[in-house]
């Protein structure tokens, strides 16, 4: 067969969500609506102590005065947040101390998604924390972690067992009135999780979170705080899935970053949420907002393969405080029938001799968006800063859109900025050249597609970029599973 | 291994080959020549199956079994290869893994489990070598700036670690210099077999100084109306095309 733009069009229109089942678990959930009650309700049922029951309702109070941004170039129905439930629980009330107690059927859907607990810990040595729905579920290694005073655990457990960091750098980075859903998130988080790497630490393996959407009529609210002492170094993983659904659901996460001087953290992210069905219908909001601060020396790597959501509007970035200090953004976003993307970093450089790095790499598909938004801002006392920005764009079919909205903002005359951007479109005469080769059309795309976003798969952890490409394919490929 | 009758194929409705006939044997060598426009390149991707051209009659036998409707990837799998005249650039997959996906893609198709690594890169030394081939080249993303003869090469190289039992040679003597053309003439003498079969499309003779044909065939308004021996070749290089269009109208 030859490979038209209509054969590959309608190839691509066969996908299907992998992730897309729903486990029975009794749940216990919240009724719909959002009020100070609710959000009292919350924070009493996790216990936490006052300071941060106040600074929920502060956050609430301050986003009933705030209005949903609406600049993003993507275009949906505004969620309608009195119709949300924004708690939902596996029901048993205490954390699993270890596996065995653990619910069959939550083990079960670790399973389905590709993740056997026991199978993390032998092999890859990777920690993982598990949020389904709004409650961490299984936290691994912790003891491993423990000994080398490396705090890793829900943030509802963190509020409670280590005050003081919680305290001390929650809303630090992003405060509680940022945004809209940056403010709802603060209001409204039920859990998410807590990391802390001491002085001069070098976390010895991987820590993963894995978040989960179970419930229908939920939302999601995760809050994710990473906190990287003085010369510490972490790498930290999460993945995101959840069932397919018609309705939309929302995820709206906070992610705070902290670097200390000389200290190091990359955050990788593997979306995945359910991208809605062919027609458009249903499909997870993803607002989520992430943010690092970088002290003297140190270094924030954001890495993020972003396939799944009808609607992703996310721009994770680097505030470069300190002098010497280093921000990394790689992306991979893949839009396909009728999602989109817009997404992308800001870089603000503020200390001297500061560097940042962005290559973003969307591939649009179906009828999709695809939106490049980034910001690169040197301040006036940000000496020597250099950024090197680089946006490409795959197109496949006729119908996507693929689009770049680069904003630069320099206030000193030493700054060094360089952006370039290539589009591209998979061609026939590619598809043939494969097809003549012995590799079938799918096999093609996957091979086209991965050498586009290599760049980026190569920064991933290892494991980690195994399943990114696996999942690549998947979301480009049709029938393939 | 393969037999061509009476061949018509179109593009967008546009009638190119119209009635080739052609019987090539294993361990020949048949070159396809002729003015431009007459057909030639038609001729090859109708073979490897690109279906950008329409196949209107005839039929297609690959050691006597009906290729008409396979695809291009089928016919891969069988042992059609060709080298492109212009050869695609395929941004961030390295020569190595290209080739890694299309041999494990026929041998997939073959029922084979994945070749193992260590023969993968047995074998690719061993051509690399046979073709004086750097290996460093390997690992450069495919076709993506190279020159033409670094192209030409690369398509011999597949064609070595592919081992198909036919190849189609698309005017591969385009845009090379005279040592390009010597080292890509040399491989495919090296690769050359009692068991395979060449078709080699070109405009000028000037690769069959370093191929030496068994047959020369003339396409001329989408027919052979030509063929001979090498000899052939030389009174075309001697007299130009215009003679044989004027023989044969």
């Amino acid at each position: 067969m030859a490979y038209t733009e209509e054969e590959l069009k309608k190839e691509l229109e066969t996908k299907e969500y992998e992730y897309g089942f729903y486990t029975d678990i009794e749940s216990e959930t919240f009724p719909v609506g959002l009020n100070e009650k609710i959000v009292t309700a919350i924070s009493k049922k996790k216990n936490e102590p006052q300071w941060m029951t106040s600074w929920r309702l502060d956050a609430y109070r301050a986003w009933l005065k705030m209005d949903e941004p609406d600049w993003a170039n993507v275009n949906y129905k505004k969620p309608d947040f009195q119709a949300i439930s924004y708690y939902s629980a596996p029901k048993k009330q205490d954390k699993y101390k270890s596996l065995d107690e653990v619910d069959p059927e939550l083990l079960e859907t670790f399973n389905k998604l590709g993740i056997s607990i026991d199978e993390q810990k032998k092999l890859s040595g990777v920690a993982m924390d598990i949020v389904i729905d709004s409650v961490s579920v299984a936290t691994t290694f912790r003891d491993t972690l423990a000994k080398k005073g490396i705090i890793f655990c829900p943030i509802s457990e963190a509020i409670k067992d280590h005050p003081e960091l919680v305290k001390k750098y929650i809303g630090s980075i992003i405060p509680s009135t940022d945004n809209y859903y940056a403010a709802l998130n603060s209001a409204v988080f039920s859990d998410g999780s807590f990391c802390y790497i001491p002085k001069g630490v070098k976390c010895p393996m991987e820590l993963s979170t894995y978040f989960r959407i179970n419930q229908g009529g939920t939302g999601q609210f995760e809050r994710t705080l990473v906190i990287a002492d003085e010369g510490s170094y972490v790498s930290y993983l999460e993945g995101c899935t959840a069932p397919s659904r018609d309705e939309n659901q929302l995820h709206a996460a906070v992610v705070e970053l902290i670097a200390h001087d000389n200290a190091e953290i990359k955050y990788s992210t593997v979306q995945n949420w359910y991208p809605g069905n062919k027609e458009g219908k249903g499909g997870v909001y993803n607002f989520v907002t992430k943010r690092g601060i970088c002290h003297n020396n140190s270094k924030i790597s954001w890495t993020q393969v972003e396939t799944g959501s009808a609607v992703t509007w996310k721009y994770p970035s680097c505030i470069l405080k300190g002098d010497n200090s280093i921000g990394e953004f790689y992306s991979i976003a893949v839009t396909n029938n009728f999602q989109q993307a817009d997404t992308g970093t800001k870089m603000i450089h503020i200390g001297k001799n500061t560097r940042s790095t962005i290559i973003s790499k969307g591939i649009s598909a179906g009828k999709s968006q695809n939106s490049y938004r980034g910001l690169v801002q040197v301040n006036s006392r940000a000496h020597n800063a250099r950024n090197f920005s680089q946006c490409d764009s795959l197109l496949m079919g006729n119908e996507c859109g693929a689009h770049t909205f680069p904003y630069i903002e320099a206030k000193n005359n030493s700054a060094q900025i360089e952006h370039e951007a290539t589009t591209s479109k998979i061609g026939e005469d590619q598809i043939f050249y494969c097809n003549q080769r012995g590799i079938d059309n799918e096999k093609a795309i996957a091979l086209i597609v991965n050498g586009f976003s290599k760049e980026v798969l190569n920064k991933l952890p290892m494991e980690f970029a195994v399943e990114a490409q696996k999942l690549l394919e998947i979301s480009l490929e049709g029938s393939v599973g | 291994m393969l037999t061509i009758e009476n061949l018509h194929a179109a593009v967008d409705g546009k009638s190119i080959l119209k009635g080739v006939d052609l019987d090539v044997k294993a361990g020949e060598i048949h070159a396809i020549m002729g003015p431009n426009g007459s057909g030639k390149s038609t001729l090859a991707s109708v073979i490897a199956g690109n279906e950008v051209y329409e196949m209107t009659k005839g039929n297609l036998l690959l050691n006597g079994e009906d290729i008409n409707e396979l695809d291009a990837e089928e016919r891969a799998h069988k042992g059609v290869f060709m080298s492109f005249q212009y050869p695609v650039e395929i941004p961030g997959v390295s020569v190595t893994n290209f080739i890694k996906t299309a041999i494990n893609s026929s041998r997939k198709a073959q029922g084979l489990e994945d070749m193992p690594a260590s023969e993968m890169l047995k074998k690719i030394r061993q051509k690399a070598a046979l073709l004086e081939i750097d290996t460093k080249f390997l690992s450069r993303s495919l076709n993506e700036g190279f020159s033409g003869g670094e192209k030409k090469r690369n398509e011999i190289f597949q064609m070595a670690m592919l081992e198909p039992k036919l190849s189609i040679l698309d005017e591969t003597d385009s845009g090379l210099d005279i040592d390009a053309l010597k080292i890509v003439a040399n491989g495919v003498n090296k690769l050359r077999n009692k068991n395979n079969a060449v078709i080699i499309i070109t405009h000028y003779q000037r690769l069959l100084n370093y191929i030496a044909p068994d047959f020369v065939h003339v396409l001329h308004n989408g027919k052979i109306v030509k063929s001979g021996t090498k000899d052939l070749a030389h009174e075309l290089e001697a007299k130009g095309y215009d003679w044989v269009k004027q023989e044969s109208s």
